[in-house]
This record gives C-alpha cells, sequence and structure tokens, in this order.
C-alpha cells in the first residue's frame, strides 16, 4: 500500500542527506567539541559551519568573532522556547514583571507562562479572531509600563494561522524598543519570511524535525542585546548559555536541513500554496465539511495566502469523534492528525478551536492535514478521494 | 544484595488432594520452573516429601528479591522460605554457622524473640534434636545480648534440619499469593476489554488454577490500534501470574454496526453483549475451554444489573464466571494495583463497549424484548458471526 505522509506538523521524513551526514557524524566526526585534540576540533568546526547554515536561512551572515551566541543548539523546540522565556524572564524582572503571549501558542509557551505565573509574573493572554490571528491592535493596547517580553508563534500549530509577526516586530521597535519578542516559529520557519534582523524579533524558536531534520535538535536565536540567563547549568558550553555537550550529529542535521529548504523556500511556499487551494477547494465540495481558519480579502474571496501554506484544519460535522475517521484513513495508508499531534492522546478539546470560537460540533471533529515539500497532487488527491468514500459512511455511525 | 541458592517452597491447599496430590504437586513444580524462566533465573526445582526446593545457580544478573517476585507469581505457593545450605559438619561448627546466619540476617543488636526448631534427620549425627534446640538456644542468647527466647510465639522461628548430606537453616517466611497451581483446574476463556475489572477478574480464576484463554472485541476504525495494544499489554500482565495467554482478537466492527442499524439504539449494548457472548462461547468450546470469564459486578453499569446479567446470561451454555460479582470498584482496584494492571487499565483510548452507547441505555430488559428485536439480524447476522470467529487473530501474550 502507498503510503501518503499528511501530518508533517507533527514530524516530517528527514532528507536522504541529512541521513547521510548524521549517520557520518556518527562514524567518524564524533569527537567532542570541547576537547583539545583534532577530533574535538573537527567536531567544532561541523558545530560552527551547522551555525552558518542556520544563520544564512535567517537571512544573516555569522560575525567571525569565535564566541558568537546568537545560535544556540538545544536538545528540542521546548526547549529553546523555555530558554527564551524563562531566561529572559530570569533576567530581565528587575525591570518588569510582565509578559505577553496569546491563548493559541503551544504548550511549550503557554505552560512555560504558567510556571513563570507561580513565581509571581503576570501574564496577558491575547484572544485571536475566528481565523487564528492576533491583532497588532492587541499586542500594543497590552503593553504595560512593566512589559518584559512579548512572545508570539509564526504559525499556528493546529490551524495555520500566520501570525502579523513583522508588523508586531516593527510595531514594538517603534514603540517599545525595550520589550523583548520572541517567536515561536518551529512551525513556520521555511514557510514564510523569518528574517529575524529586519523583523525585530529577539528571540525564535526553530525545530529541526519540523523541517527535514533530525528529531533532538533545535535551535534558539538570540540577538546579541538580549541578555538571557541559562536555565541548564554544568560545563559552560555554547557560552555558558546552555550547557552540556553538543548533540553534533543533530547539529550538522539541522544545519543541513535548514540551508536545503531555505535554497527552495521561495518555490516551495508556492508549491504548497498551489497544493493547499487544491486540496481546500476539494475538501469545500464535500458537504458537512468545514475549512476552518482561512480569511476572506476584500472582495470576499478567500484568502489563503493570508494562512501558513502547509496546514489545514478541517471539521467533519455528525462525526463524534475525528479519530474514527483519522483510523479509517489509517487504514488506507494516508496518515493525518486530530487537532495537533501534541494534544491529540488526551480527549481534551483544543484551546486553539476554542479561542477561534469554531462550533462546537466540529471541536472534537476536527481534522489536521500538513504539508511538506515532499507532498505531491497526488497524494492529495487520494486523500480527497478517501475521504468522499469513507466519510458520509461513518458520519452515519455517529452517537446518536 | 542477599544472596540464597536454595529456596523452600511451601504449600497448603494441594497437600491435602488425596491421591490427586501428585498431579497438583506436578503442576506446581512445572509454574515455577516457568516462572523463574520468564525472570531469567536459572535453577533447579525438585519434588520431595511435603515440600518443594528451589535451588538456583548462582549468577550475576539477579539476587533474592528477583527470586521472590518469581515465586510471588505462582499461584499455589503460600510461602517461601530462603535458606542457607552448607555441608554436614560437627556441631561445633554448625554452632558457629548458625550465630552468624542470625547476625547477617538480623544484625548484631537485633532485638526479636526467638525459637530453635532442630530437627534430625540424618539418624547418625551425634547430636539429636533436643539437645540441639537447648545448645543453639543458649549459644545465641549468649552472642546477642538483645534477643530472648519466646516458646509460644517467637518472631524469629529459626529452623534447623541436619539433612543426610546438607544442613539447611531458615527463619525468615515470605508470603506467596496462595490458591492453586494454573494448569491444575482446566481452562476458560477471559472477555477482556481494556478496562479495569477484567484483568482482575482473569487473575482470580487462574487463581484458582484455571488456565487462561482470551477474547477482545476490536472496531476498527471507532478503536484504536493503541486500545489494542493496550489489552495485549494488559492480557501480558495477566499471563505473569496465568502463564501464557492466547488471545483471539475478533474484528466486531460489522456486527456492531448492524446491530446499530436494524436494532433499538437503547438496546445496542445488551445485544452486543449478547453476540460478545455467543462469539466468546463458540471460540472457547473450539479451544477447549470449559467456562467463560468475565468482570461483571452487579449494578456497575446499565449492562451489570441482574435483568441484564440475566438477559445476557441465556445465551450462553458454558458456566459464565464472575467472580467480581459482589465487590465494589474501589474493592476491584486495590487488585488491579496489586497485579500491576491499574495504570494500563486507565489510559484513555476508546473501546468498543463505549463509542457508540446510547444516553439512557436499557436497565431492566426483558428478555422477550430483546429476542425480537434480534430477530431483526436474522439475515446476516450468523454469517457475520461465522466470519467474525474465522478471521480472529491469535495474539499469543507472554
Amino acid at each position: 500500500m502507498r503510503e501518503i505522509y499528511l501530518d508533517n506538523s507533527a514530524t516530517t521524513r528527514p532528507l536522504d542527506e541529512v541521513r547521510a551526514i548524521v549517520s557520518r557524524m556518527m562514524e567518524s566526526d564524533y569527537g567532542n567539541p570541547s576537547s583539545m585534540h583534532q577530533k574535538g576540533v573537527d567536531a567544532e568546526a561541523a558545530v560552527r559551519a551547522a551555525k552558518e547554515q542556520v544563520a544564512r536561512a535567517l537571512g544573516f551572515e555569522l560575525r567571525m568573532k569565535p564566541y558568537d551566541r546568537e545560535i544556540l543548539f538545544t536538545s528540542c523546540g521546548t526547549e529553546a522556547d523555555n530558554l527564551a522565556i524563562i531566561g529572559t524572564a530570569m533576567a530581565y524582572k528587575r525591570s518588569g514583571m510582565h509578559l505577553i503571549t496569546t491563548q493559541v501558542e503551544h504548550p511549550a509557551v503557554l505552560q512555560t507562562m504558567e510556571f513563570l505565573k507561580e513565581l509571581g509574573f503576570r501574564v496577558t493572554y491575547l484572544p485571536v479572531d475566528a481565523c487564528g490571528r492576533v491583532s497588532v491592535d492587541d499586542v500594543r493596547n497590552a503593553l504595560c509600563e512593566d512589559t518584559i517580553l512579548v512572545s508570539i508563534m509564526a504559525v499556528n500549530n493546529e490551524v495555520g494561522a500566520k501570525m502579523p509577526i513583522a508588523e508586531i516586530g516593527a510595531m514594538l521597535k517603534k514603540e517599545r524598543p525595550d520589550v523583548i519578542f520572541h517567536v515561536d516559529a518551529v512551525q513556520g520557519f521555511t514557510k514564510m519570511d523569518l528574517l529575524p534582523k529586519k523583523m525585530g524579533i529577539d528571540l525564535m524558536s526553530i525545530s529541526g524535525h519540523k523541517i527535514h531534520g533530525p528529531k533532538g535538535i533545535a535551535v534558539l536565536y538570540v540577538d546579541d542585546r538580549v541578555k538571557l540567563k541559562p536555565t541548564l547549568f554544568g560545563g559552560g558550553q555554547q557560552q555558558g548559555l546552555r550547557s552540556g555537550t553538543e548533540n553534533v550529529p543533530g547539529i550538522a542535521g539541522i544545519g543541513l536541513a535548514a540551508k536545503k529548504l531555505s535554497e527552495t523556500k521561495r518555490e516551495d511556499i508556492e508549491r504548497l500554496y498551489e497544493l493547499k487551494e487544491f486540496f481546500v477547494n476539494g475538501l469545500r465540495e464535500i458537504p458537512g465539511i468545514r475549512v476552518h481558519g482561512i480569511p476572506t480579502d476584500n472582495d470576499n474571496e478567500p484568502d489563503i495566502r493570508a494562512t501558513a501554506p502547509h496546514i489545514v484544519s478541517a471539521g467533519f460535522s455528525g462525526l463524534s469523534k475525528a479519530e474514527v475517521l483519522l483510523h479509517a484513513l489509517e487504514e488506507r495508508g494516508i496518515y493525518v492528525s486530530s487537532g495537533s499531534a501534541c494534544a491529540s492522546n488526551k480527549p481534551s478539546v483544543s484551546a486553539t478551536l476554542k479561542a477561534m470560537g469554531i462550533p462546537k460540533e466540529y471541536l472534537e471533529a476536527t481534522l489536521r492535514f500538513s504539508f511538506s515539500v515532499q507532498t505531491t497532487k497526488e497524494d492529495l488527491t487520494e486523500t480527497l478521494e478517501a475521504l468522499r468514500a469513507l466519510y458520509p459512511a461513518l458520519s452515519r455511525f455517529s452517537r446518536r | 544484595m542477599s544472596k540464597h541458592f536454595m529456596f523452600l517452597i511451601k504449600y497448603a491447599e494441594i497437600a491435602i488432594k488425596g491421591k490427586n496430590r501428585h498431579l497438583f504437586e506436578d503442576a506446581l513444580c512445572k509454574q515455577i520452573r516457568h516462572a523463574i524462566k520468564n525472570y531469567g533465573i536459572t535453577g533447579n526445582v525438585s519434588k520431595q516429601p511435603g515440600r518443594i526446593y528451589l535451588e538456583t545457580e548462582d549468577s550475576e544478573v539477579y539476587d533474592d528479591d528477583r527470586v521472590c517476585e518469581a515465586l510471588q507469581h505462582v499461584f499455589g505457593i503460600t510461602a517461601f522460605c530462603p535458606v542457607k545450605q552448607i555441608p554436614v559438619m560437627e556441631f561445633d561448627e554448625l554452632t558457629g554457622e548458625v550465630i552468624r546466619y542470625m547476625e547477617e540476617t538480623y544484625g548484631k543488636d537485633c532485638e526479636l524473640t526467638f525459637k530453635v526448631f532442630a530437627r534430625r534427620i540424618k539418624r547418625t549425627y551425634p547430636v539429636d534434636s533436643q539437645t540441639m534446640n537447648a545448645t543453639l538456644g543458649e549459644k545465641i542468647l549468649d552472642a546477642f545480648p538483645g534477643m530472648s527466647v519466646d516458646v509460644k510465639e517467637p518472631q524469629i522461628p529459626l529452623h534447623v534440619e541436619v539433612r543426610e548430606k546438607v544442613i539447611n537453616i531458615y527463619s525468615l517466611e515470605i508470603p506467596g499469593p496462595g490458591g492453586m497451581p494454573v494448569g491444575s483446574n482446566g481452562k476458560s476463556m477471559l472477555l477482556l476489554s481494556g478496562g479495569i475489572d477484567s484483568p482482575v477478574a482473569g487473575y482470580m480464576i487462574a487463581k484458582r488454577g484455571v488456565k487462561i484463554d482470551a477474547v477482545y472485541f476490536h472496531a476498527p476504525p471507532y478503536t484504536s490500534e493503541r486500545a489494542k495494544q493496550k489489552v495485549v499489554d494488559l492480557a501480558c500482565q495477566v499471563a505473569k501470574y496465568a502463564g501464557p495467554i492466547p488471545l483471539y482478537v475478533v474484528n466486531f466492527t460489522d456486527i456492531q454496526m448492524y446491530i446499530y442499524e436494524q436494532c433499538p439504539h437503547e438496546e445496542l449494548t445488551i445485544i452486543m453483549r449478547r453476540y460478545m457472548m455467543r462469539i466468546a462461547q463458540q471460540i472457547a468450546e473450539n479451544s477447549g475451554c470449559l467456562g467463560l470469564i468475565t468482570g461483571e459486578s452487579i449494578g456497575q453499569v446499565a449492562s451489570q444489573t441482574i435483568a441484564s446479567l440475566s438477559v445476557t446470561n441465556e445465551v450462553c451454555t458454558m458456566p459464565v464466571f464472575r467472580p467480581l460479582i459482589g465487590f465494589d470498584k474501589q474493592e476491584i482496584i486495590e487488585i488491579a494495583n496489586k497485579i500491576g494492571t491499574f495504570e494500563t487499565s486507565i489510559l484513555p483510548y476508546e473501546d468498543c463497549c463505549t463509542i457508540f452507547v446510547a444516553k439512557h441505555p436499557v436497565t431492566k430488559p426483558s428478555a422477550k424484548v430483546i429476542r425480537a428485536s434480534e430477530r431483526h439480524l436474522e439475515e446476516k447476522i450468523e454469517e457475520m458471526v461465522k466470519t467474525a470467529i474465522e478471521s480472529a487473530e491469535m495474539i499469543w501474550c507472554k
């Protein structure tokens, strides 16, 4: 049976080149970057090369100073978010105790904020519109004198809403340059323009396995002006900001993946939008399906380009649980996700869908289809066919 | 890490089974061998009049704790004692060994009461048991100032047995799970759902020496692979006590859908359960089982009122064992915790009983009404049941 993998927002299949370089680093370049001998020097060079690749993908060149700390490697996107938020809060708490984020962030951000609340920080959770977007005005109005951090995701992982990151960055730089701006770009990186130095972004989290790199590796971009307190303590690696021996194979992997994906980014995004348009139109032809979070433009036409190119969230009316359709698709080799993968093994209702005001009947009956550069139009044609065949039969047997 | 190489295994009920006694003893030996193998222990199990010994080989891999854990999973064992075994030696030397044993086991400053139970099985040994009792008692009192003798209820019953070739010293008695050795009382089919109750029911029937087969009703895509894996995990956990369990996974989707379409919705659960019983009974007959086991408990849910139970029971010709019938949920949870199934049971995957359940299912069904509703299924149901049984997948859980 042919495999159709449409769960790329959960994780992606690593590129062949990535697999090769990870394997090579394990085979021969296994040194510790902190070692004095040649093995260590080689490993350090590999880390340095990966940093340069990531920096270039973020639109800047690493300066040649040996102790730069603009690209930090962490073990996962969650750790990058934790370090960004806790590290900032701890470093700036004398200037203020107020933090701003949205109601639809990933748990890696929301739970970290809850932790800081216990420590005495105040947190504002901004609402989103019916399409899952936060507004620049809401961010502006939430700013207090003692606000130290704004943390907003680039792309929502559940519905693919694209946040006005550049606008918020510009507003902050103009009106409140003292406030640190963190962007969780785990879903957004390589799917939209995210140039921290041009957009007023101070901190940005990126994850390896969402961009066809390995699992267990992520990046936190840290602007030079940001003072950050570490959250891991130990041997003082990475300028003391993230102790622990560097995951050299993973680092080489994420560097290469970032390079490869950013090289073809323009064309890829274009192609993904075409796929999304095709798929959304196909879904809309099936009665009972509601595609979430697609705004309309000035002519009242659906404006797919105002959303992320790779995520489609759709509700199926008459279905008591999306999981049933998920397993039925799985029987045909089609892999999708219910809500977001992070929350899907818990019987809780998606906070994002709730915040968007999605009608109740869809809350537990929503599937997420997420594409990647490896997705083809045939994949989507087959998926639409499968949905047309399975959905009516399954909705007939829902809980009465 | 203390280490013994000899364990004396005690059993109670088996000893009174008259001429069948050797059958029960053999079954117990077999189960002990099976259990130690499961726990990676190498050793020899031998039967001697009135007792069973487990002699383990020295190994880096396991210690007493591991052996104890293995033996605590073998039904039929009431208790077992780690034994210090030494070669036959002069009495003076033996006294020294006994003192050393007491010190190793209880420490120099221990303040407990004891009594010596000496036995001279080797008739040629120069010191008789009365003398051994008296002398050893005295020496122990001298060596441990905190200890005292209590002949009625000693905290430490110190056994010293002089056998033909060896001397056994033991005093600790660790409780076993009790019951009867699995395999000594035939075989039954457990209806395993993935909930808290059914694994406990299986455990309790296995405890009476019954070998367990199990059946699970899978309803893809309404129930997930994870739900199925959960049931396999539960069966494996029960198998630690009951021995390897063949689990029959029956695809129930079509039957469930057919009932859903043809019958009144509030009767769905009860009719579904009747078909589960019929299918389980058929598979049970095919595999040589003599009864069915369920985790039902009176009044727990709509399908477990006495009225519902009797309507479900109507389709069975085999005896249905319901060991939890008078248990409260909390009592069942306690056993589930003890046997290690609770944590798995509460994983949140839907099973086929909960998916289409009506808001108000019937609680006092009448057999007559249910039989009438089932007549709407006549056209296809026999064929569907046959297919479900024939296509059942069997998974060995051990």
